[in-house]
């Protein structure tokens, strides 16, 4: 999607332009697809117990849609956070700290999920 | 502008607490209640994966408190929101994409639709999943 250079240099007010408008319509299109898959699968890998939860996890194909779940789901509740905090934080410093934690929160969260879902999946492998 | 200490006569556009409540107006706030709610709740559904990595000390604790009573509300209301801001969320593809359903007819009934795919939607999913 391009709009002429003209309109978007300024960047308005919110200091960025429609990258982020955009980036939520995507994530949100692929969580159409990916989250009716996800509650299928965490039900009955819960009612599996420990052992059948890892065994679900080990699947190759449960992995990487767990991964691109997680993925995605993530950045699209990093981007929610953003305009909630932006709405309702007016105070400059506080709102600065806040956008940075829900970055680093959400990244934190990515990094430990992700990996979890790696040593599951190569532990098993092994 | 009014200088210091001397009341803007001017009206002060309505607030929240003066509106009349309807369904579309719950639609939109519940849109990003149910979000906020989501986020948080991704970090339990986090937590939950982490100790399933971790190991079985770790992963028998999670399973008590998710199956404790507090723990099942939680997940029921956990599954409500993601129900409604699935629903809700199509719909704003929807509006995007196609563009269709501003009519205020049409908006109502969606509003009230979603709510009710929520409620459904999680009593349906629970009680499924307790049978098989």
């Amino acid at each position: 999607m391009t709009t002429s250079a003209k309109t978007v240099r300024g960047l308005g007010a919110a200091g960025a332009g429609t990258q982020h408008h955009i980036r939520q319509r995507v994530t949100a299109l692929a969580l159409v697809f990916l989250v009716p898959w996800f509650l299928y699968s965490i039900i009955h890998a819960c009612k599996a117990g420990y052992e059948g939860a890892l065994i679900w996890v080990a699947q190759p194909v449960n992995a990487i849609l767990l991964i691109l779940t997680l993925s995605a789901a993530l950045y699209h509740m990093r981007l929610g956070m953003q305009v909630v905090i932006e709405d309702y934080i007016g105070k400059s410093g506080t709102r600065q700290a806040l956008l940075i934690l829900n970055t680093f929160a959400v990244i934190a969260l990515a990094a430990a999920t992700i990996l979890s879902v790696l040593k599951i999946w190569f532990t098993a492998g092994a | 502008m009014a200088g210091p200490g001397q009341a803007d006569p001017r009206p002060l556009s309505p607030h929240l607490q003066i509106w009349k409540w309807h369904w579309t107006m719950a639609g939109s706030i519940f849109h990003r209640v149910s979000g906020v709610g989501l986020y948080g709740g991704s970090f339990l559904i986090g937590a939950w994966l982490i100790a399933l990595a971790t190991g079985p000390e770790a992963y028998k604790f999670v399973e008590m408190i998710a199956f404790s009573l507090p723990g099942q509300l939680l997940l029921f209301l956990w599954s409500m929101a993601v129900l409604y801001h699935f629903a809700n969320g199509l719909r704003h593809l929807i509006w995007d994409g196609p563009m269709v359903g501003f009519k205020p007819g049409v908006a109502s009934l969606w509003s009230m639709f979603n709510f009710a795919f929520a409620i459904i939607g999680a009593a349906v999913i629970w009680s499924l999943a307790s049978f098989f």
